[in-house]
């Protein structure tokens, strides 16, 4: 497009406000105010310049603060909602049922909503896309305009510049050796000096300009890191539940690797030991102190060959504990909760009347035997097993799961006077004999349980991602909120000298700056412009 | 060591009190108050005894560290205590870059208030459960509270700005909101007052009531039922019969409690406007003559500025390398992390606003005291109300 040159001799681009070397006003009629906005320097920016085609609408839409900030009060107020009930995850019954169950017509109208599941919702992801996307915009929008007439400007501005900077002073005569004072005063604040023809330009923390749109850079990354996580295989979350005493398969590693149980340990606080917490313990009642699962990794060797043990090599013994999770080749066991579980149960073979018992079994519920050799004549057959037993729809027994919460067997009991044998079906604290009156009955007499150790499994390969961008976002917001960029310009001008100068934020503390630079000088003190229109506003 | 720990507390209490009266009395006297002329006696007393009080009250933190064996942040107690000491540290660190002693008048009794409200929650030294016993979890705890504290800073600048700024002579929505201001902070000190009365009377009272799955549950109030529990059946001799009776979702208790700190907020509130016979901004208004406008506006910011990233690492960033540990997953969604995240977007908002909008002074001020609604909301209410609904803490 048409470069701007200006009176100075700059070039600048096509749509420049303010000349990027001198500063001289280009758009004769833009600025209408007596002060000049200085955002951005008056370069050109994209969304400032074009706005034809949809590009350049799209552009300019998601580059606008405006926008920008609508978004976030958008999504600061969508999840706020969110937090009114409950979020799906947190709640141990379908939704369909919970919602309505505890919380009456606004829960319905919630579920109906789509509020219990808020932030998976489409639009919220949406909401969260077009931060995203404005984030990108908005900043190449400004940053590359403002680097270059930040690199472009000259030491000598043009009058109209310094005289309408919000902090602006004249003095008709300054001696030398107060000149040599103020740059003194200014280099140890740590400005830096520029002079040319015997104008001064003294500038600090330029690279503070820089905050936002380094902090906004880490969130974008921060963002992409939470979106790599719809890739298939960057992210692994399974359960995996082990018995103590047994090994299994950790989840999606290709079966390379095992997780054996040795024990697991569930420690309370014991108010007799811990005396500082006894007041609390008494209020509480139990507390729990640690949740630990004693492990050992292994890692396969060799080809997995079905129907074939594996080979496996120990990696490692470690007790896994919360918040001490167990770390290999980018997979961490987290210990998340234990289940007391149903193992084996006990009966004897015993005769209805006369109590005696012929032989005592022991069933392993996990893998009971098809039938149990009592000796002597006598044996027990299972003939069917519902490790989770309830009665279908039909009125037929059947099993929920696999799980032994509620064992019942069908038994066919062999004995020498009954030689065919008697069936008898027995669950806890039933039992039905479908063919009329026994001779025996199955007399139930023990439990053993085990402790199940529950584990997540989890291999985040988008944390990388996730940290980077946290930390070069908080490099960029302490690098643009701790610092800020200050300009002084000292300039000849009509054998007067002006004093102007500029701040991207804290106006005080400039203010005090310079009065503290020109103190041992005769120069006076800049006044602020902006305060004096304001103050003629009427206000206060 | 624990009995030290309360002694040393309540040492600090009432040197941030008095420390208060100084405040006060470095204003009044002639016309300072200003930054130029530098700090009067008063003042200087003033800043003194809320540096030592600072001190004592760190001394109660790092004997009861000492005591409990872990951060002494675990608990309602502890972590709103913490945010008081928070809150005077703040001050101290942002009265020596803007020496002005009027900020200390309007942050010691927000920060007394907060102490005191602390004090109104159990204070036995609590055993950690597992998912609590992880240093990460104190650095985030105590990171985001002084992150919140430097941010509060900006809500007292705020309010100097909104005294001076806003015309008493004829009311508007401004004196309105203002007067909502002053009123929630007189409603603390009627929740303190009730809680301690009620406490050292010992008042106790026992209901049967039919909880929301239709059980049936014993509820014991420690004031007397205004509100009182679903088909609540009254098992103390002599105790008060509730005035109404509320659904069996709500917890009648602590609706109870609200009651009663709203209306002793009243009678308070009442009597000030008694004695004032105008509004409580309006009354402080002279106390705030000197001071510049761009002057708190720019401490307002300045606080904003600093307390930002200081949040941002503490409630957002600290909190997930916590959650990771302890849950697997950085973020959950959990209604703590969501008001943290709400808070930060705030913020975010208002730097934006402020940078790029333009919008400075009563706006930037307004926003002040917003943002601070929005801090005081997840350390009071999603602690006490919404997290109730599924423990927070229980891994
Ligand atoms: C949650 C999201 C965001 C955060 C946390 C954030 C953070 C920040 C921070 C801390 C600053 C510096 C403010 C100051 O120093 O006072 C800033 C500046 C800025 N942000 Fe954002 N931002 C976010 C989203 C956006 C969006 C969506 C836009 C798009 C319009 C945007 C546009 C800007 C602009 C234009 C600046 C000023 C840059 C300058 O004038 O030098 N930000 N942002």
């Amino acid at each position: 497009m048409n470069d701007v040159k200006c009176e100075c001799g700059h070039v600048n681009p096509h749509g420049t406000v303010l000349c990027e070397a001198c500063g001289k006003e280009l758009m004769i009629g833009t600025i209408t105010d007596q002060l000049i906005d200085m955002r951005y320097e008056g370069s050109a920016r994209r969304s400032q310049t074009y706005n034809k085609t949809i590009i350049d609408k799209i552009w300019n839409f998601f580059s606008s603060v405006k926008v920008g900030v609508w978004l976030i009060i958008i999504t600061l107020v969508a999840s706020s909602l969110g937090t009114i009930l409950p979020q799906e995850m947190y709640i141990d019954l379908p939704a369909d049922v919970y919602y309505e169950q505890e919380y009456g017509w606004f829960g319905k109208l919630y579920y109906q909503l789509g509020f219990n599941n808020l932030y998976g919702s489409w639009w919220y992801l949406i909401l969260i896309a077009m931060i995203g996307i404005s984030l990108v915009i908005c900043s190449l929008d400004r940053v590359v305009p403002l680097y270059k007439a930040l690199k472009a400007q000259r030491v000598t501005r043009h009058e109209g510049f310094l005289k309408r900077q919000r902090v602006f002073g004249v003095n008709d005569v300054v001696s030398e050796s107060d000149l040599t004072v103020i740059k003194k005063q200014l280099k140890e604040r740590h400005y830096h000096i520029r002079e040319e023809n015997g104008d001064v330009l003294a500038e600090k923390g330029r690279f503070s300009r820089w905050g936002p749109y380094v902090n906004h850079v880490g969130l974008i990354i921060f963002l992409f890191g939470g979106m790599l996580r719809f890739i298939p295989g960057m992210y692994v979350n399974e359960d995996l539940w082990v018995r103590e005493g047994e090994t299994a398969i950790v989840p999606e590693t290709d079966g390379q690797f095992y997780l054996h149980n040795n024990k697991f340990i569930l420690e309370h606080y014991d108010k007799n030991k811990d005396k500082t917490f006894e007041k609390a313990i008494n209020k509480a009642g139990e507390v729990v102190k640690n949740y630990q699962s004693n492990v050992v990794l292994y890692k396969r060797v060799g080809q997995n060959l079905p129907g074939e043990k594996p080979n496996l090599k120990k990696i490692k013994d470690y007790k896994v504990r919360v918040n001490l999770p167990l770390q290999y080749e980018g997979y961490s066991v987290f210990q998340a909760s234990f289940r007391n579980e149903l193992n084996k149960m006990s009966f004897a073979l015993t005769n209805k009347q006369t109590n005696i018992s012929n032989g005592e079994l022991t069933i392993d519920l996990r893998d009971p035997q098809m039938k149990y050799d009592l000796g002597k004549g006598y044996s027990v057959e299972i003939l069917n097993y519902f490790p989770d037993f309830e009665f279908a729809k039909n009125g037929e027994p059947t099993t929920k799961s696999r799980i032994p919460n509620n064992p019942a067997f069908v038994f066919r009991m062999v004995t020498p006077d009954k030689p065919k044998g008697e069936t008898s079906f027995v669950a806890i604290k039933q039992t039905i004999e479908p063919f009329g009156d026994n001779r025996y009955k199955m007399t139930f007499k023990g439990i053993e349980t085990t402790n199940v150790s529950g584990f997540i499994v989890r291999k985040d390969s988008t944390l990388w991602a996730i940290i980077l961008g946290g930390i070069i976002f908080m490099i960029g917001v302490i690098q643009g909120a701790y610092w800020n960029h200050r300009r002084i310009w000292i300039q000849n001008k009509n054998g007067q000298v002006w004093i102007a100068a500029h701040t991207n934020k804290n106006w005080y503390g400039l203010k005090r700056e310079i009065e503290g630079v020109l103190a041992d000088t005769k120069l006076s003190v800049p006044i602020d412009q902006a305060q004096i229109e304001e103050n003629e506003k009427g206000g206060v | 060591m624990a009995a030290i720990s309360s002694n040393l507390l309540f040492i600090s209490f009432i040197l941030y009190l008095v420390a208060t009266l100084f405040f006060g009395g470095s204003i009044k006297d002639k016309k300072t108050g200003n930054e130029k002329e530098g700090t009067n006696r008063w003042g200087k007393i003033a800043v003194l005894l809320t540096i030592v009080g600072f001190i004592s009250q760190l001394g109660y933190f790092i004997t009861r560290w000492i005591a409990a064996g872990h951060a002494p942040v675990s608990n309602m107690f502890e972590f709103t205590t913490f945010f008081g000491m928070a809150l005077v540290g703040a001050f101290i660190v942002i009265y020596f870059i803007y020496r002005t002693t009027l900020l200390g008048l309007f942050t010691m009794p927000v920060a007394i208030l907060v102490i005191a409200y602390a004090s109104m929650f159990p204070k036995d030294i609590t055993p950690l459960i597992p998912a609590l016993q992880s240093y990460w979890l104190h650095i985030h705890v105590t990171t985001a509270a002084i992150g919140e504290a430097i941010l509060a800073i900006s809500f007292a600048a705020g309010l100097i700005y909104l005294v001076k700024a806003i015309d008493q002579t004829k009311s508007s929505k401004q004196t309105f909101w203002l007067e909502m201001v002053m009123f929630a902070l007189v409603a603390v000190l009627g929740f303190v007052a009730v809680s301690s009365i009620f406490s050292g009377m010992g008042y106790h009272e026992k209901f049967n009531w039919i909880d929301k799955h239709k059980n049936e549950a014993v509820v014991e109030y420690t004031m007397p039922a205004i509100s009182g529990p679903h088909e609540g059946d009254l098992l103390t001799k002599g105790g008060f019969s509730p005035l109404f009776e509320v659904p069996a979702f709500i917890n009648a208790k602590k609706l109870n409690t609200v009651i009663w700190s709203l209306m002793a907020g009243l009678v308070i509130y009442g009597l000030i406007r008694l004695i004032l016979r105008k509004r409580i901004a309006a009354a402080l208004k002279p106390i705030v003559k000197n001071i510049k406008l761009d002057f708190v506006d720019e401490i307002s910011y300045r606080s904003v500025l600093i307390g930002f990233p200081v949040f941002t690492l503490g409630a957002l960033i600290f909190a997930m390398i916590w959650a990771q540990m302890a849950w697997s997953r950085f973020w959950g969604w959990d209604p703590k992390e969501v008001w943290a995240l709400i808070t930060w977007l705030f913020y975010a908002a208002f730097l934006h606003l402020r940078l790029s909008k333009g919008w400075h002074g009563e706006k930037s001020a307004w926003l002040a005291v917003i943002g601070f609604v929005i801090i005081m909301f997840n350390l009071v209410a999603v602690n006490l109300v919404i997290a109730g609904l599924h423990s927070y803490a229980g891994s």
